[in-house]
């Protein structure tokens, strides 16, 4: 920073360079803290905004149109069509999308908040109480994230057979009511979180080690929770594979019940984008809703690494 | 825990008039047991959960794939390596692997490429931060199968966006579902659609941790923007980049959801021009209803990915080095960190 004794370069380089990286973070010169990109900047990040957000737009002009919209040469208006083409979603049989809508909020929230209880739990001994084994365990649950869902697919189809669970929403429960990765995420978390000291204390003045996650360490995991439950909700809304293997028809989870729509010999695709938008509809308001703490989370997991 | 231990003990025999002594002690009993047992406890869940869902699955599917299995009895026979053999000789499986590294190549590098770019312009002092953040995730929340029945109107042969733009400007109309080469496009299309914003944020986090005044020095010097960019940014980026690199590459091994909704028969394609790995394996398993097959094929995807693995880390630790305190790591990202540095840790004990 002492170089910077003159603001006289660095004018010359902004004036002459007009892409000049100016920095927000840590630019403490007054010169660079003020400036602002250039038009190009917001260009591309439109572009970048289009290209995200089109596609979904486009599949509601088409899932708003009717069965000639696709081959009309340009749709950007949507049509009159939208309803009819939802009540034709919603009333056809191989679809089953209320029941698929109901399976699909539930079992994330079942998913999502059994993941937040176990992950916290398992997390806070991992990261605050010391016990024979403990960090050996803990690399043993970091390997487990690299094995691939396939590996257990057959056995696990087996298994439920067996029991007579295929086609029931616990099948998919079952398997995903604990993460490695959550468990991972609520240690890194509560290690830099909760300082010894408190913890301490907390067992001083008596408390019990239950009493003591319950005060001390859910209250200060409540931030890295929610973001837990966040990112395992939108997995386990968004997860097909397994489900498809395991559901009947009959009792689909969206995303195999958006599958199904386009399992038919006729293909109408604006039949099929109704659904689509409708199915995608539940994760985009949770979007509106929680989209920056989902930023944020990424940002975070990324940094904390 | 000693000074707990010890404290907690002085407090016990502080005199307290109205309790028994043998109440207390009996506390301080339940206490220590308290302490021992509770973290076992705590973690028990995962490990449960694990041992029933995820441990025996594993070892179970191994035991399969060297069985001929039987449906109706849910009983197999031993046969042997017959089923890893039956595959390795399969037409349709090499097909599938080229398929699934052709589409993992066309979607990880421009999405890689275009991920770093987009960070960078995110990296920079924009209004409205947050907005432009949140819109690069929209896509993150799509499902999978949303995104391929989305792409799969976008690029339909007849009727298709693209195909009818193509057309308006007087080109030929691309055959997206007949073509191998352009079906790949098509399927890597969806998958960069989906993990591009998410890339970007996680390159973002790593090029914030990036220490203002190098640029500030580099500014002084008479660095130009592009040469702070490769001269700063990208070697900063480097462990970032190559764990993303790891992430995408099981990702994409395993990919599934799009190419399943690319035809509405879900099999790959009429010559198998859109077969990856983890469709064969499903349709092995739930087509054909040959399990010990299925359970073969997913030890050989697992083995790949371990190999393809293994190959990154080595890549990695050499690559690694060079800048240690960076931190920017998606969920995989960090398994794959962790990982490395313990990788590091054993070298250094040995």
């Amino acid at each position: 920073m002492s170089t910077l004794g003159t603001p006289t370069p660095l004018a010359i380089v902004e004036e002459s360079i007009p892409n000049a990286r100016q920095r927000r973070r840590g630019a403490r010169t007054t010169r660079i803290r003020g400036s602002r990109p250039g038009f190009w900047v917001y260009a591309t990040l439109g572009v970048v905004f289009i290209s995200a957000v089109f596609p979904l737009y486009w599949s509601f002009v088409i899932g708003a149109g009717d069965s000639t919209t696709l081959r009309n040469d340009f749709a950007w208006i949507p049509g009159q069509n939208f309803i009819a083409n939802v009540t034709a979603v919603m009333n056809n049989e191989a679809v089953n999308f209320w029941p698929a809508l109901w399976n699909s909020i539930y079992s994330s929230f079942l998913i999502a908040a059994s993941v937040v209880i176990t992950s916290t739990l398992a997390g806070w001994a991992f990261a605050k109480l010391r016990f024979r084994g403990g960090p050996a365990l803990l690399v043993f649950v970091v390997a487990t994230m690299a094995v691939p869902q396939q590996l257990g697919v057959v056995p696990l189809y087996i298994l439920f057979s067996e029991l007579g669970w295929t086609g029931q929403i616990g099948a998919i429960v079952i398997p995903a009511l604990t993460s490695a990765f959550g468990v991972f995420w609520m240690t890194q978390y509560l290690r830099q979180a909760v300082p010894d000291e408190l913890i301490e204390a907390a067992r001083v003045d008596g408390a019990s080690m239950l009493r003591t996650f319950w005060t001390v360490g859910v209250t200060a995991a409540r931030p890295a929770a929610a973001m837990l439950f966040l990112f395992t909700f939108v997995g386990a809304w968004n997860n097909f594979f397994w489900p498809f293997i395991v559901l009947d028809r009959q009792n689909p989870t969206l995303p195999v019940a958006l599958s199904l729509l386009q399992s038919n010999y006729f293909v109408d695709y604006s039949v099929v984008l109704a659904g689509v938008i409708l199915a995608t509809i539940p994760l985009l308001l949770l979007f509106v809703f929680a989209g920056k703490q989902l930023v944020s989370g990424i940002m975070a997991g990324a940094v904390k690494g | 825990m000693t000074a707990t231990d010890s404290r907690q003990a002085t407090r016990a025999d502080s005199p307290e008039p109205l309790r028994q002594p043998r109440v207390i002690s009996f506390s301080h009993r339940l206490s220590r047991w308290d302490l021992k047992l509770s973290p076992y406890l705590y973690i028990s869940p995962f490990f449960i959960m694990f041992a029933i869902v995820g441990l025996f699955p594993i070892a179970y599917t191994a035991v399969i794939s060297f069985m001929d299995w039987d449906l109706v009895r849910n009983e197999g026979t031993f046969i042997g390596i017959d089923q890893y053999v039956w595959i390795l000789t399969q037409p349709h499986f090499w097909t599938a692997l080229r398929n699934t590294f052709s589409i993992f190549l066309l979607s990880s590098v421009p999405q890689l490429i275009l991920a770093t770019f987009i960070a960078a312009v995110l990296d920079r002092n924009i209004r409205a931060k947050t907005f432009w953040r949140m819109s690069v995730l929209v896509p993150f929340v799509v499902a999978p199968v949303a995104v391929g029945l989305i792409f799969n109107a976008i690029f339909a042969d007849q009727s298709g966006l693209i195909n009818t733009w193509l057309e308006g400007l007087g080109l030929t109309a691309i055959p997206w579902h007949v073509e191998p080469f352009w079906s790949h496009v098509a399927i890597a299309t969806m998958v960069n659609y989906r993990w591009m914003g998410y890339n970007a944020l996680i390159l973002l986090a790593a090029m914030q941790a990036v220490n203002r005044d190098y640029y500030e020095a580099a500014t002084v010097d008479g660095a130009g923007p592009i040469r702070q960019f490769f001269a700063i940014t990208m070697p900063s980026l480097k462990p970032t980049l190559i764990f993303v690199i790891i992430t995408s590459t099981i990702g994409g091994l395993q990919i599934f959801d799009e190419p399943r909704v690319f035809d509405q028969f879900g099999r790959g394609g009429a010559a198998q021009q859109w077969l990856t790995i983890t469709l064969y394996l499903y349709d092995i398993g739930w087509g054909q209803w040959n399990f010990g097959r299925a359970a073969a094929m997913a030890w050989i995807l697992f083995l790949l990915i371990l190999g393809i693995g293994l190959i990154n880390l080595l890549v990695t630790r050499g690559l690694v080095r060079d800048e240690g305190r960076r931190g920017a790591a998606s969920r995989r990202q960090i398994r794959a960190q962790a990982r490395a540095a313990q990788k590091q840790v054993k070298e250094a004990q040995r």
